[in-house]
């Protein structure tokens, strides 16, 4: 069963075609590995495919359905991803960021919040519940009420993937996860994403650190010059040669196809 | 070893320069305010009276009395010292030059003022040259387990009880005659108009200077715990103090009908706060919503000059007018804030001044006969809830009680229904939503928030606030005219929250207050109160950018570099 289907995803900035005809099946339950050099179009990805950019051709749907337009709705539909460049509400504690991710999940509208009744209490509780074990899940149990911007980098990246998973999401997305991290949380990390996997939630990362990808990911998809230049087990993508041109730069068929930048 | 021995006099027999000239400033201080001021009869505070620390003196006291503190080193006594010496000479300058000022030059100061001024000066000096080597200030020990709860529940009733009393002398205090609204122009004042307001200014800084002086002896620090422990106790003492406030005017109602209007103003400085402090959108427009619901208000009043001829109840008014406004806002929210915020902030602007040519003109002759134009419309009659006249004085438990009273008894509740849902709501999902989006659209949108709507809903909801304030405002000045609802009106009100502290309910409460009040007291400046006025704002800005009181997220944004010890342990 897949769980994302992507087909012929296209995005151009002007003149610049970031991502081109990419095709893209995510199953259920999988961690897929998204790499290639920088600039290849992977952001730009996933960036079409929670509404923040529009792409300009292709269609995705999402367990069947198509995935709507607007981002919340997209997140409420069940995908949630973090950034490359993290982006958290710095001014907010650890804690009020991933209770924000249980928006999509709770009702409660200015005259509940207003008038106050029990239900509101119980919505209140349930949130701050469900927050506080994310946050103990991700490793972050002790520093729910520390500011967000005050926690050091590797524990901002596990912040964001708490906060993504409060959203309830059946397919996580994740831009650069160990980006920045030392050996250690690197360590932690994969521990981290195989249990979010053991939710039965779908995961995509891009990711540039191969030890990582290869160890962790069931499937790896390689990205270059926007298109996909092909897919498989982490064993099959490791021993192409193509890859290996691709990331030292040697021209290769896809490139010289590719668009001129 | 040798050092156990010395005995402590001789330790301590070489004061330290500062102490002394400290010391000997603060003593000059106290001393002058037991001499006349004024060596002319006229100025408040029987200020040609000697042995008698009347008016501006006894700031002038009050300031010098930290100086106790040299007598024992407490810690962050040397900063205390520093800011109550500031202060000091502000009041010393200020009261020497409006004494002057109102009596026809220096000649006509009274005796005390030279020792003042010299006390003034030796004591900023002084306390320069305090060691300032001393632990930094933790405030007062708070009170063990069983004494901890009646004593801090008296700390923090009588401090919301003691806010409310500085606030009703201020109000009391005589000012110059007040005719209406904010013209500038007047016409020659007496010199009472300019000793009172020389008064009034004194009193302002000492308050200021005596809370920058328990500031940094810890002891504001203290007094946030507690009613943070508290916080119910605290709203309630308020409320009670400020429901009780009429009680004390002897049926006058003079000070009651400024603090109606203060009232007003600051629901709807609270109300722009969901908007600006909350949602981080920037509304320089907000008076025409109250303006919507003001005319609103006084077109369904009854009013000989309505051209409607409606007289709705005015529970009724109230909740129309809101929505009125409300549905205002929705027009012009829904198509501009899909763009940027910058945007906004020129849409909303137009609005207001929109808003205001409008009614200006809908009078008949350029346009629908509907508002009267500039005469605006007025005789807005008494409201009356059954039999009950709000127009009629009335007697309670026996105390005279001015009709006055009643409108401030309105504002009240209006106040306490906006201040409710402003931390119902800012404590809430939608809450949280929009300080999300004022942090980062972007994310807030992956993260699942409707970012378009929720910022429709704060800036409707805003709108609908202030149209109920508008009503009840319509009804407590009794006119709803186009000059009221000026772009100034817009820009102070979004003064009054930047400088009580964006996203706070005490900080609207307070800046509202004084910009309310200021330009009242300052109508001696002329012309030059808002350049006065800007200059406040700008130092306020420099010197404490997250507003005078600040909400934790604030204070930490603006504090960055302060680190907080916790924060860095865990970190
Ligand atoms: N908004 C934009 N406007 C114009 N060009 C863009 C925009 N966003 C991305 N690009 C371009 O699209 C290309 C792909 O960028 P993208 O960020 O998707 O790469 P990436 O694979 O994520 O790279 P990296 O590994 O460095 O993060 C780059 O050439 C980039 O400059
Ligand atoms: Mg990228």
């Amino acid at each position: 069963m897949s769980v994302l289907e992507a087909r012929a995803v296209t995005k151009r900035f002007g003149g610049l075609t970031a991502v081109k005809d990419v095709d893209l099946v995510v199953n259920e339950g999988e961690i897929l590995g998204l790499i290639g050099p920088n600039g290849a179009g992977k952001t730009t990805f996933f960036n079409c495919l929670t509404g923040m950019e529009t792409p300009t051709a292709g269609d995705v749907t999402y367990k069947g359905a198509p995935l709507p337009k607007r981002p919340d709705l997209i997140t409420k539909a069940g995908v949630a991803r973090t950034f490359q460049n993290i982006r958290l509400f710095n001014n907010m504690t650890a804690l009020e960021n991933v209770i924000v991710g249980r928006h999509t999940r709770t009702k409660a509208g200015v005259f509940a919040a207003v008038g106050r009744g029990p239900r509101y209490h119980r919505e209140e509780r349930e949130s701050e519940q469900t927050a506080r074990d994310l946050l103990t899940f991700v490793g972050l149990g002790r520093v729910g009420d520390e500011l967000a911007k005050s926690l050091p980098y590797g524990d901002q990246r596990r912040l964001e993937i708490a906060r993504a998973l409060a959203t309830d999401p059946g397919l996580l997305l994740l831009d650069e996860p160990t980006a920045g991290m030392n050996p250690n949380e690197t360590a932690a990390a994969i521990d981290l994403v195989k249990g979010v996997q053991a939710r039965g939630i779908a995961v995509v990362l891009i990711e540039h650190d191969m030890r990582f990808v290869f160890g962790l990911c069931d499937r790896v998809a390689v990205l270059v010059q926007g298109q996909k230049l092909l897919e498989g087990s982490p064993s099959e993508v490791q021993s192409d040669d193509r890859v290996i041109a691709a990331y030292l730069g040697k021209p290769t068929e896809a490139e010289t196809a590719g668009d001129k930048q | 070893m040798t050092s156990q021995t010395i005995p402590e006099a001789r330790v301590r027999s070489a004061p330290d320069l500062g102490v002394l000239l400290t010391g000997a400033g603060a003593l000059l201080l106290v001393g002058s305010a037991l001499l006349p001021w004024a060596g002319y009869a006229g100025f408040p505070g029987k200020m040609t009276l000697s042995g008698y620390p009347g008016g501006a003196r006894l700031y002038v006291l009050l300031l010098a009395l930290p100086a106790l503190a040299l007598l024992r080193p407490l810690p962050g006594r040397a900063a205390a010292l520093r800011a109550a010496a500031n202060v000091e000479l502000a009041v010393v300058a200020l009261t020497v030059y409006f004494v002057a000022y109102a009596g026809g030059g220096f000649v006509n100061v009274g005796g005390g003022v030279y020792p003042a001024m010299i006390g003034a000066i030796l004591y900023l000096v002084g306390s320069r040259r305090l060691p300032t080597s001393e632990a930094v200030a933790e405030g007062v020990a708070l009170p063990d387990a069983s004494w901890r709860f009646p004593v801090e529940s008296l700390v923090v009733a009588g401090t919301a009880g003691l806010a409310l009393w500085l606030f009703v002398i201020g109000l009391g205090m005589p000012s110059s005659s007040i005719a209406s609204g904010s013209d500038l122009t007047l016409g020659p004042l007496s010199i009472n108009d300019v000793a009172n307001s020389g008064q009034f200014l004194a009193y302002v800084i000492t308050i200021a200077g005596v809370a920058l002086v328990a500031g940094r002896l810890g002891l504001l620090k203290s007094l946030t715990i507690m009613t943070g422990r508290h916080p119910k106790l605290f709203v309630a003492a308020g409320f009670i103090a400020a429901a009780a406030f009429p009680f004390t005017q002897n049926g006058s109602g003079e000070s009651l009908s400024i603090a109606a209007r203060i009232g007003v103003f600051a629901a709807a400085a609270v109300g722009l706060n969901i908007v600006v402090g909350l949602a981080g959108l920037l509304d320089l427009g907000y008076i025409a919503f109250f303006g919507v619901g003001a005319y609103f208000g006084a077109l369904v009043s009854g009013s000989v000059t309505s051209v409607t001829g409606v007289h709705l109840p005015f529970a009724l008014t109230i909740v129309l007018g809101g929505l009125v406004s409300g549905i205002f806002g929705l027009l012009l929210g829904a198509p501009t804030l899909r763009l940027r915020g910058d945007y906004l902030a020129i849409v909303t602007l137009g609005f207001g001044e929109i808003f205001r040519i409008t009614v200006n003109n809908l009078d008949g002759s350029a346009g629908p006969s509907l508002t009267n134009g500039p005469n605006g419309v007025s005789n807005i009659p008494d409201l009356a809830l059954g039999s009950f006249n709000f127009g009629a004085n009335h007697t309670l438990f026996g105390i005279d009680l001015s009709f006055q009273s009643n409108y401030y008894w309105l504002e009240l509740l209006l106040l306490a229904f906006v201040m409710t849902s402003f931390l119902r709501l800012s404590e809430s999902r939608i809450g949280r939503a929009w300080v999300a989006i004022r942090e980062d659209e972007l994310a807030a949108a992956a993260t699942g928030i409707n970012t378009t709507r929720l910022k429709l809903l704060a800036f409707a909801l805003g709108a609908t606030l202030a149209g109920a304030a508008g009503t009840v405002n319509a009804h407590v000045v009794k006119v709803a005219a186009p000059d009221s609802f000026t772009f100034i009106e817009s820009a102070t009100l979004l003064a009054a929250i930047i400088l009580g502290g964006m996203g706070t309910v005490p900080g609207a409460l307070l800046g509202a207050t004084v910009l309310y009040l200021l330009p009242e007291k300052l109508r001696f400046l002329h012309d030059l109160r808002l350049l006065v006025f800007g200059i406040a704002l700008v130092l306020i800005m420099r010197f404490r950018p997250e507003g005078l009181v600040a909400s934790k997220r604030r204070a930490r944004e603006f504090h960055d570099h302060e680190t907080d010890p916790a924060a860095e342990a865990v970190a």
